[in-house]
């Protein structure tokens, strides 16, 4: 990624509150496109907080989120959709009693604002086939296990050709093979030039896939860097394992 | 043929067909004007549950606004009893506009607040005070545009409009978006879904059609109190009517109000004494075994029901 690439997200200062409790304490950073961004932290430091608060699910209480240059902080998800952002969430949500074939539809033809002709969206065939789906496209999204139902709702947020994509623990529950050919996927949808987030515990795909990653501990961010340097400092190791761990 | 040409004709045209022909071979007309009229309304509940996932136990609000509707214009104004129709449909649809907020709720709460505004809306066209207007609790009486002949085409035409709108829903994209808002709404918005919008038109458009069943009910039967026409049976048999055949499909509906009103008025007229009996046990059935109606018996072996 070349420095002078200008960010196609840009976080600044947010806050998230749920009653008293700062869920996001002034939180900031950036992606650039085609960059994958890992967002790491132990549990409650406020990943998806902030993914939820970036797709427009919740309005922020205080701070910025900027979109391609525009104010995209408590806007409704439709739209932030229209202007290219999209996710996958952490439990899958297809729309159950729909076939799998009629869920990647509604987002094939609703995912795109009228006018907004920009680049062509991917086919149906496409999509079915490059995520495994294929072979079930006519059953209902009831039916899938659960690596096929993360799957669908990979391809429901592709569908709508989002430039900057939030991936919510796409990886939890899948099997190395899995794992594997999943972060070939990711990695080559970046190649196009989507600026991807990834959320996820599992440190080794954050390693695999990620240019950088963001440190979260209770709503701000502690740390901005590779992995390999973020294991290595002294504040990560301790809200990870505890302060008699850091040297 | 793509599917809409085939579920207009092989379903929409046929219906059509056997109502307008029947009164001509069969005498009790009032019974197949109450056939198209539950027809309409249990596709009015089929679009808005259906498709929506809202279960309005409250619809016959809408029907008696477009029967108070049609009324007034008649009374007042002297407006043929056509326009007095469409009349009777806009101030179901303004209603429903006042009560979008509604569509905030959902599950058992939607249900029970619709319920309430139908009653808030009964009460209102009630009240003595506004006997002038609404002739309050008293009633209307319509003689100068009684015609039954005529009401009942143009309910047939109104269950034609009604059909043809479902079988939009059933084949669009439009009627898929909708049916993603029911499922799960923040999938919807994600999917690029104006999920508000979407459920305000299939209420509005949920609304328009049971006003203007309301409005022809009015003219076909002319002299009605306020409990008649916000009867909670309505709502109910509706409901019932869609539910017993299966909801999100054209067809469901349809079955539903054929076999369960049929049975009512064969029950009615040869054992009335066992009616409650008989009816309580035939829905208790249906909830018990075949929650997802009549056509769920198709569904689950895999065909495909329109």
């Amino acid at each position: 990624m070349s420095p002078e690439t200008k960010p196609i997200l840009t976080v600044s200062r947010l806050v998230k509150r749920f009653g008293g409790f700062y869920a996001l304490d002034g939180l900031s950073f950036h992606v650039v496109p085609g960059e994958i961004l890992g967002l790491v932290g132990p549990n409650g430091s406020g990943k998806t907080t902030a993914i939820n608060v970036i797709s427009g699910l919740y309005a922020p209480d205080d701070g910025e989120v900027a979109f391609d240059g525009a104010q995209a902080g408590g806007i409704a998800s439709h739209r932030l959709v229209h202007r290219g952002i999209n996710r996958t969430f952490q439990v899958p949500k297809p729309f159950l009693s729909l076939t799998v074939r009629e869920n990647i539809q509604v987002a094939l033809a609703y995912g795109h604002a009228a006018g907004h002709a920009a680049a062509t969206p991917p086919s149906m065939a496409e999509l079915l086939d490059e995520y495994r789906l294929k072979e079930v496209a006519d059953r209902p999204a009831a039916d899938l296990n659960s690596a096929q139902q993360k799957m669908l709702d990979l391809t429901r947020a592709l569908a709508t050709r989002p430039r900057l994509l939030l991936l919510d623990e796409l990886a939890a529950g899948l099997n190395p093979a899995e794992l594997d050919w999943i972060a070939g996927r990711i990695k080559a949808l970046a190649a196009t030039g989507m600026a991807i987030i990834v959320v996820e515990h599992l440190m080794g795909f954050i390693e695999q896939i990620t240019d950088r990653v963001i440190v979260l501990n209770a709503g701000k961010e502690i740390f901005e860097g590779t992995l390999a340097t973020a294991v290595r400092e002294p504040q990560v190791i301790e809200v990870f394992l505890g302060g008699e761990h850091a040297a | 043929m793509p599917d809409t040409s085939k579920h207009l004709l092989f379903i929409l045209a046929p219906l059509v067909v056997v109502f307008a022909v029947l009164p001509g071979v069969y005498q009790n007309h009032l019974l197949l004007f109450n056939f198209v009229i539950f027809l309409i309304l249990a596709q009015g509940v089929n679009i808005i549950y259906g498709f929506t996932g809202y279960l309005p136990f409250g619809y016959v609000g809408f029907f008696g606004a477009g029967a108070y509707g049609f009324a007034i214009m008649v009374m007042h104004l002297q407006t043929p009893a056509p326009l007095a129709v469409l009349v009777g449909g806009v101030v179901a649809v303004a209603l429903g506009l006042l009560l979008t907020p509604l569509l905030r709720l959902s599950g058992a709460y939607f249900a029970i607040a619709n319920l309430a505004a139908s009653l808030a809306v009964l009460h209102f066209v009630a009240n003595p005070a506004l006997e002038n207007i609404t002739k309050g609790p008293y009633g209307v009486s319509l003689t100068g545009t009684f015609n039954p002949t005529d009401a009942y085409y143009a309910a047939i035409a109104v269950l034609a409009l009604t059909l043809g709108g479902v079988v939009y829903l059933k084949n669009s994209a439009f009627g898929l978006a909708l049916q993603a808002v029911r499922e799960d709404a923040v999938s919807a918005s994600m999917a690029g879904v104006n999920v508000v919008k979407m459920r305000v038109i299939a209420w509005l458009a949920s609304a328009l059609v049971a006003g203007l069943a309301g409005g022809i009910y009015a003219w076909y039967v002319s002299v009605f109190y306020p409990d008649n026409v916000f009867s909670s049976d309505f709502s109910i048999f509706a409901i019932v009517f869609a539910l017993f055949g299966g909801v999100a499909t054209i067809i469901g509906p349809i079955v539903g109000v054929l076999i369960l009103y049929g049975i009512y008025n064969l029950i009615g007229f040869t054992t009335p004494q066992y009616f409650q009996l008989i009816y309580g046990l035939l829905i208790m059935g249906l909830v018990l075994f075949l929650p997802a109606g009549l056509v769920s018996l198709a569904t689950r072996r895999g065909w495909n029901v329109p």
